[in-house]
């Protein structure tokens, strides 16, 4: 009886605790979505219902050409990054300790590093070879960045991996790369995807590092927020973060409940 | 075939947008506007306002980051109890936030705290008096809190998920009590993720320019404004690179004396 | 498996937004038209976008568009040529530090014929910087001085000086410029010395004014004071002239209860002018000569004028205004009846160098 209580007692605690938190975590951004409806540029004040801000917001060409910047950059970094830092991964397993040792010091620099040494050393590094800033710029800087989260990623996968098997294709007559493809490569996969997937996310959340090298005229949705909450906060802006959580809030429904029943069946 | 040929472009990459960006850090760092050899840039660091920037970039980022240790660890306990078995669909909703940009983040604190903002607003409709909320250093740790609170919920919570429910259970059996598990049990076998959590909090507060831009009026000058502005206003890139190497200084020592009780720290990350 | 699981869940999102992304990508921003590009970097909130695509339809060119915010972080920019632009809109003072420092380009006045409209009293005044007027154009003009809310300054506290924004009543109610030389400009003005001083002693003087100011101030900003005042949310705020005309219509736009008005502080004040220059690493000349032509319209140049509300030095668009407007003295002030009165000077790098470390002692402290 007294143990029921007492749990009872640490279930209501546990349940203050959670909503506590989802209040701080939640509120911020429950109240940009009110103020993107409220036709008031006033934050105290509800104006009555509008869309303007979202008719403002996708009517805007700086604001689209940024979401499109940030997407295409987070992707291209992603994959590019993926298809370096998988090969780097296989090739540093393979390799001796020192050697090893020596490439995953160097790899660790940028994860360990400030985001603001990184952006600064990344730009004094493009002016010094003379390569102007722009697009480029910041899709090198963000592989650079990316890199060592794909290659974390892949790592312990390949510890897991089983030599011999891929020995044992070679020795049945399969070439190489064949048996690499067969054997080795569905094993790692899920350290490539995640790391794909880390990379992208880091990609789309960076301000600092783009912040010192991006070129003219080229906007991410992180450095366009920067100077437009600078100059003054637009209520587009508001559209813009709402249209961001809903979308990120709907896909994790979705792909979320769908495999989540799966696994409550099995 | 060999293998090692595989790191190639890696090593080319990393030697060109690494390596030799950050020796041009270290150059930039000891030499002055003629080029010649000196150590003003760093020792500059003991100038009254580099210094007063550095400590309170340290007393800020620190604070911080124990509220988001103390915050995160009892979430991070009753994730781990909720989240299994029932999908992670909890976690993900602790997780959340984290998507959404983190220039967007701060720009929600800024839209409440400000005085003619939200909190200010529900005060006064309550007849209360208003609050400068906004050009605080509160605001400032209230941002660095808030943006990297998932960093420290995530490590955690991926290592107590390691950790097997029968140690508990056996703990329990042999007559600990709640508070004698947390202390032998749950906190050293989690000590590997609030390391983790600890350096993905503190390096990002340490550094940021950007909370206290938005949140702190430009009135609280941190080393990563300054930093920032040698490059973008003041125009003194050796000073900017001098006073970065000993934020790099900083931020190696810190990470050496973390890794010296680290004992499998690797990838608890993610 | 929880790790798996959490990069799956990262999947799907990812692949849904870049599908989606995809579509909502905006169509023909890309498209050259042959007749090649311009890079433009102007202050923020500084042009009519509406010219922006007149010019682009009229020529052919098409704009990259920048914005700074000051004249200390445009400068860098332009110096280290990591991203090179072709047409610049800097202040005076910081003109002159680039005509210093061979950093502009001699300007093809053939190009820009419009230059007729310009009044010739305002390539008078840029000597002060342009010498010999080859390397700009004016494009806007004013003055700074002090805004202030009328529902929350009582009428004796009315601000006439530059040392009422030392007042202890309006402790957390002020906002300054976060930009070296304006900020330094009023405290050497409150103390009755020349903004253009590089003497140390006064120099250290006014940092001493500035951190005792400091408690003061609710925030340094730049173009956020605008949009702060028209939110109430400061009593005072330092300002260029140029904001009234839109803060004024704003307020009465969106019906508030109280008004906002601007004085020149008695001290006197700093007189600005922005022009349009070339750097000379540009890679576009001719485009960027078409472009300041093309400002220097006066139908274009009164459009301008009535976005972004600043003094035009252009007699063609003044001419066009209303009588209201052309006598509007906050807006076209009387240069010769303001007293103490200077145009910023560039001062060499030493003493640029004094300036920004007594600044950065204001702002740690």
């Amino acid at each position: 009886m007294m143990k029921k209580t007492k749990d009872r007692f640490k279930q209501i605690v546990e349940n203050f605790y959670l909503v506590f938190i989802m209040v701080f975590l939640y509120a911020p951004i429950a109240t940009l979505i009110v103020l993107s409806f409220s036709n008031s540029k006033s934050r105290t004040q509800w104006g009555g219902f509008t869309l303007r801000w979202y008719i403002e917001m996708f009517k805007s060409a700086t604001i689209m050409n940024a979401l499109q910047n940030t997407l295409v950059i987070a992707f291209a970094s992603a994959l590019i990054a993926t298809i370096i830092g998988t090969a780097a991964a296989i090739a540093i397993s393979s390799m001796k300790p020192f050697p090893r040792t020596v490439i995953m010091g160097i790899t660790n620099i940028p994860m360990l590093n400030a985001d603001i040494v990184t952006g600064i050393s990344l730009m004094l590094g493009f002016i010094a070879f003379g390569i102007s800033l722009g697009f480029k710029t910041i899709l090198i800087a963000h592989i650079t960045f990316n890199i060592p989260y794909v290659i974390l990623s892949v790592m312990p996968k390949l510890k897991q991996t089983n030599k011999s098997v891929y020995e044992a294709a070679m020795d049945l007559g399969a070439s190489p790369i064949f048996a690499f493809f067969k054997v080795v490569f569905p094993d790692i996969l899920p350290g490539v995807l995640s790391g794909f997937l880390l990379a992208f996310t880091m990609s789309l959340d960076d301000f600092i590092i783009t912040h010192f090298t991006k070129g003219a005229g080229i906007n991410t949705l992180s450095t366009l927020i920067y100077s437009e909450v600078r100059r003054g906060i637009k209520p587009s802006m508001y559209a813009l973060s709402t249209v961001i959580f809903v979308t990120v809030l709907g896909l994790l429904i979705v792909t979320n409940f769908a495999p989540g029943r799966k696994r409550e069946s099995r | 075939m060999n293998k090692k040929l595989l790191s190639g472009p890696y090593l080319v990459w990393m030697v060109g947008f690494t390596v030799i960006p950050l020796l041009l850090i270290v150059y930039y760092g000891l030499t002055d506007k003629s080029g010649a050899f000196t150590l003003a840039n760093i020792v500059s660091i003991t100038t009254a306002e580099h210094a007063k920037a550095l400590w309170l970039s340290l007393g800020l980022s620190f604070i911080s980051t124990m509220i988001c240790l103390v915050l995160a660890y009892p979430l991070a306990m009753i994730l781990r109890k909720r989240g299994v078995g029932r999908g992670s669909f909890v976690v993900f909703i602790f997780i959340l936030p984290m998507w959404m940009n983190f220039l967007l983040r701060t720009l929600a604190w800024q839209t409440l705290l400000e005085r003619n903002g939200v909190i200010n607003g529900i005060l006064k409709a309550l007849h209360l008096p208003g609050q400068s909320l906004i050009n605080t250093p509160g605001a400032i740790i209230l941002g660095m809190v808030y943006n990297f609170l998932p960093f420290m919920v995530l490590p955690i919570y991926n290592v107590l998920c390691k950790i097997d429910d029968n140690t508990i259970n056996a703990a329990h059996d042999l007559g600990a009590d709640f508070y004698q598990t947390l202390v032998r049990i749950w906190m050293p076998l989690s000590i590997p993720g609030i390391i983790s959590g600890i350096t993905m909090v503190f390096v990002p507060a340490l550094t940021t320019f950007v909370i206290s831009n938005l949140l702190g009026g430009s009135k609280i000058l941190l080393i990563g404004n300054v930093i920032e502005q040698e490059f973008t206003r003041g125009s003194n890139w050796h000073l900017g690179s001098g006073l970065s190497l000993v934020l790099m200084i900083f931020i190696l020592a810190s990470m050496a004396l973390i890794a010296k009780y680290d004992k499998e720290g690797e990838g608890t990350a993610f | 498996m929880r790790r798996k699981s959490f990069a799956l869940v990262l999947g799907g999102i990812m692949g849904i937004g870049l599908v989606l992304g995809g579509c909502k990508g905006p169509s023909g921003s890309e498209g050259s038209q042959g007749a090649g590009e311009v890079y433009v970097y102007n202050w923020g909130e500084y042009i009519d976008e509406e010219v922006v695509s007149m010019f682009e339809e009229e020529t052919g060119i098409k704009v990259v568009y920048d914005m700074f915010e000051t004249n200390e972080e445009m400068y860098p920019v332009i110096e280290a040529g990591g991203r090179t632009y072709d047409v610049v809109c800097p202040s005076d003072y910081m003109i002159q530090k680039m005509i210093e420092n061979h950093m502009l380009a001699e300007l093809n006045f053939d190009n820009i014929p419009n230059l007729e409209h310009i009044d010739p009293e305002y390539l008078e005044r840029s000597k002060s910087f342009d010498p010999e007027n080859k390397y700009s154009v004016p494009y806007c003009w004013g003055t700074v001085g002090i805004l202030y809310n009328t529902s929350m300054v009582a009428p004796e506290d009315v601000p006439t000086k530059w040392s009422d924004l030392w007042d202890e009543t309006f402790s957390g109610e002020i906002l300054m410029q976060d930009s070296v030389r304006d900020a330094f400009m009023v405290a050497l003005k409150s103390l009755g010395y020349s903004m253009n001083t590089s003497d140390p002693g006064e120099l250290e003087q006014a940092r001493d004014l500035l951190v005792k100011q400091k408690p003061l101030v609710q925030a340094y900003v730049i173009d956020q004071v605008r949009d702060k005042m028209i939110g109430g949310e400061a009593a005072l705020g330092v300002i260029y002239s140029g904001e009234m005309l839109y803060i004024q219509e704003e307020v009465a736009n969106q019906g508030l209860e109280y008004s906002l008005e601007y004085v020149i502080p008695e001290e006197g004040t700093n007189v600005w002018l922005d022009s349009w220059v070339i750097p000379s690493n540009a890679k576009n000349k001719e485009n960027a000569e078409a472009w300041i032509n093309f400002l220097c319209r006066p139908d274009i140049a009164k459009m301008n004028f009535e976005y972004i509300t600043y003094a035009t030095p252009n007699k063609g668009a003044f001419d066009l205004l209303d009588e209201d407007l052309k006598n509007n003295k906050a807006v076209f002030p009387d240069i010769d009846s303001l007293d103490n009165c200077e145009v910023f000077q560039y001062l060499g790098d030493e003493v640029d160098t004094i300036y920004n470390d007594l600044w950065k002692e204001v702002k740690s402290n």
